[in-house]
């Protein structure tokens, strides 16, 4: 039997491996998505939308390509048939008022996120509040439909 | 006694189902009974030290040997799959989620219920054979209290520490292979690993998946031994009933976990 | 009428299940200070006694009074409290095989009484010393003999001065001289600690020299009692036979069976 001193060194020194193995887990590998964290502060903004296209709830709000905040609630509004988003942004990234917001696409086809321009108003936003510029998804099923039909349209017009 | 046709057949089965529930009931009754008397492995800390030595400290190697070579395997496999659509600088990324999320908490748990679970369960079972359980009771010493419950909390303080540990040799092991012997870009490798593995839903959600497989695997082990026949035989089926139960409810539960943390997101 | 006996059995039945009893209509008294054997085959629920009267189970009819209290309908905590008073050495000693044999002796008092550690170290090295193993007390109980850890067994048994010592087959599986040892021990720990004791054997030789009164229990019955030389002398045929260990006597050789020549011919 191994005395009780050896014993305690072992498991402590247990102990602090697997912690060391959290905190590499947690500071190395994963990111400080900060604002999925309750820890830090934010403030709630709501913002409509015609169409949301494939934006999902925990996507990032990002400013400047800077993650700002989180989508944190994706609702219908049955009376004007509109989307509402609302979003958390942290406390330390205050905007203008006359914030716009754009739901745009990383990459040509990755995930959906939400673009916040800032615009120039003084007051900033308060918690609550909803952003009166919004563009929605670009959906490339219309996109390309688009384009068929302008194209279309061209080749009528050289017929003529 | 050989079931008389169908009508026996229904009958065995039903018999084999009604024990498996009184099973379960006095399962479920025997890890109340555990969660109530744990004041002692509290009260007491070395007892419980001691199991996390024999639980934690000493299922280290494994866990560790392991873990770099799942890390290794998962960095060859993956590179091999990724580089043929160009995008082998998400190897970081893939590894460290199919750990963090899965492989981690899983085979840490598998070999944890194989390692500890079933040293457990054969401790107490031969406790229990040699009639030490009985003996301290007469003692007016509660063996659930002295014996099961450190050794119950030394399991489930151990679990995630292991499965931790775990999941950061592997995905060294993943470096080892992917920058070093590969020659990826050593930058881009941790920064997209760092860009797509979310410390709450990944590394949090991990950590949540190892400390309930530690409950349900140390739970197992507990019970197989206090309640295993007190023959050389019995404790042998036992031990061998606590590896086989704890991987099917490690994998039945690790289904259930998943479906409720990454669902839609 | 002689003052409350320590342990009291009054027609105690017993049964695991309602068709097989273990014991029926058993009645026996352990008066204060005494050595009583109960005696008998294997199997004929001399064991069973013991668990009663330690309280790991609960007769089916009659009463069992332990210290004057009747363990019928005792809850947990009382029956621990009564267990405070109670040692009981286990057929093979049942030792705790993680920690020394220091160890084993100071646990019940570790984990019973508030005792600083240099009062139990002089305890521990007392009772070890009765039994004569202050030197072993480092060892592992595997690196024990069986009357060792018998021996060993015994000092934890009396670590905490119980009033009441049970022995479940002390003698089994020890050598001569071993069990000589264990006999005397019993005997002395008794005299000098003013404890009662049973002791369950099937041991006759041995027992018969340490004990005051004897049972004998066969089939789940009170089948003779008495004191060693009323038992020596019996003419009762259980006794006769089981003292003198005839092959067979009321005791049948057999194990029940059909008619032996029935047997042999129906297979053909």
């Amino acid at each position: 039997m191994m005395n009780k001193r050896t014993l305690d060194m072992w498991v402590g020194a247990f102990v602090l491996i697997g912690f060391g193995a959290i905190m590499f887990l947690a500071l190395k590998v994963a990111n400080q998505s900060a604002y999925s964290l309750a820890g830090t502060s934010t403030y709630r903004v709501l913002a409509r939308f015609d169409n949301i296209g494939g934006l999902k709830i925990r996507a990032p709000v990002k400013s400047a390509g800077v993650v700002v905040g989180r989508v944190a609630d994706i609702a219908f509004d049955n009376q004007t048939y509109e989307a509402v988003v609302t979003m958390n942004v942290g406390s330390d990234h205050p905007f203008p008022r006359d914030t716009a917001a754009k739901i745009l696409t990383s990459g040509l086809l990755g995930e959906q996120y939400i673009g916040l321009s800032a615009g120039g108003d003084t007051a900033n936003l308060k918690d609550g509040d909803t952003l009166k510029i919004t563009q929605s998804a670009i959906v490339l099923e219309n996109l390309i439909s688009q384009f068929l039909y302008s194209k279309a349209a061209e080749g009528d017009e050289k017929k003529q | 006694m050989m079931a008389q046709g169908p009508a026996g057949f229904v009958e065995a089965l039903g018999g084999r189902v009604n024990a498996m529930v009184a099973r379960l009931g006095f399962a479920s009754r025997f890890f109340w009974v555990v969660l109530k008397t744990s004041g002692t492995s509290f009260r007491r800390i070395p007892l419980t030290v001691r199991e996390i030595y024999f639980a934690g400290v000493l299922s280290l190697i494994i866990i560790v040997v392991s873990g770099l070579f799942v890390g290794m395997v998962l960095g060859l496999q993956g590179y091999d799959t990724l580089v043929r659509y160009g995008s082998a600088e998400a190897l970081g990324t893939l590894v460290a989620l199919s750990l963090t999320r899965e492989l981690g908490p899983v085979v840490a748990a598998l070999l944890f219920a194989s390692r500890a679970g079933s040293a457990i369960t054969a401790e107490i079972g031969l406790m229990k054979t040699t009639e030490q359980l009985s003996a301290m009771e007469m003692m007016a010493v509660d063996p659930i209290a002295r014996i099961v419950g450190p050794r119950f909390w030394g399991g489930v303080i151990s679990m995630p520490l292991l499965a931790a540990l775990f999941t950061a040799v592997g995905i060294f092991g993943g470096y080892l292979i992917g920058v070093v012997l590969i020659g990826l870009d050593e930058g881009s490798f941790w920064s997209q690993m760092q860009g797509s593995v979310d410390l709450h839903d990944d590394v949090v959600n991990g950590l949540i998946k190892a400390f309930v497989f530690g409950v349900a695997v140390t739970w197992i082990a507990v019970f197989e031994g206090y309640d295993a026949v007190p023959t050389a035989e019995g404790v042998s089926r036992a031990t061998t009933r606590t590896v086989v139960t704890s991987a099917l409810a490690i994998l039945a539960l690790d289904f259930v976990l998943t479906a409720f943390m990454f669902r839609g997101v | 009428m002689s003052p409350a006996p320590l342990v009291e059995l009054i027609d105690v039945t017993f049964a695991y299940d309602d068709d097989r009893p273990v014991l029926s209509g058993v009645s026996l008294r352990v008066p204060r200070g005494k050595v009583v054997a109960i005696m008998g085959g294997s199997g004929s629920g001399k064991t069973t006694i013991l668990r009663l009267i330690g309280g790991a189970l609960r007769a089916s009819g009659g009463d069992v009074r332990v210290f004057g209290t009747s363990l019928n309908d005792v809850g947990t905590s009382e029956l621990y409290r009564l267990r405070r008073s109670m040692g009981m050495l286990f057929q093979f000693g049942a030792l705790f095989t993680d920690l020394t044999v220091f160890d084993n002796v100071a646990f019940p008092m570790r984990e019973r009484t508030k005792l600083p550690e240099p009062i139990i170290r002089q305890l521990v090295l007392m009772k070890l010393h009765a039994v004569g193993l202050r030197g072993a007390a480092e060892l592992m109980p595997q690196q024990l003999s069986g009357g060792m850890a018998r021996r060993v067994a015994l000092a934890r048994g009396v670590a905490l001065d119980p009033q009441l010592m049970m022995y479940d087959e002390p003698f089994t599986g020890l050598d001569p001289i071993s069990l000589a040892v264990t006999g005397q021990l019993i005997r002395q720990l008794n005299d000098a600690l003013g404890t009662s004791s049973i002791v369950v054997t099937h041991d006759v030789h041995e027992s018969l020299q340490i004990v005051d009164y004897v049972y004998f229990v066969s089939e789940g019955r009170i089948v003779a009692e008495g004191t060693p030389d009323e038992v020596r002398s019996s003419a009762i045929p259980f006794v006769h036979q089981f003292v003198h260990a005839e092959a067979d006597g009321p005791v049948r050789f057999h194990y029940p069976a059909r008619d032996y020549r029935q047997d042999l011919l129906a297979g053909q």
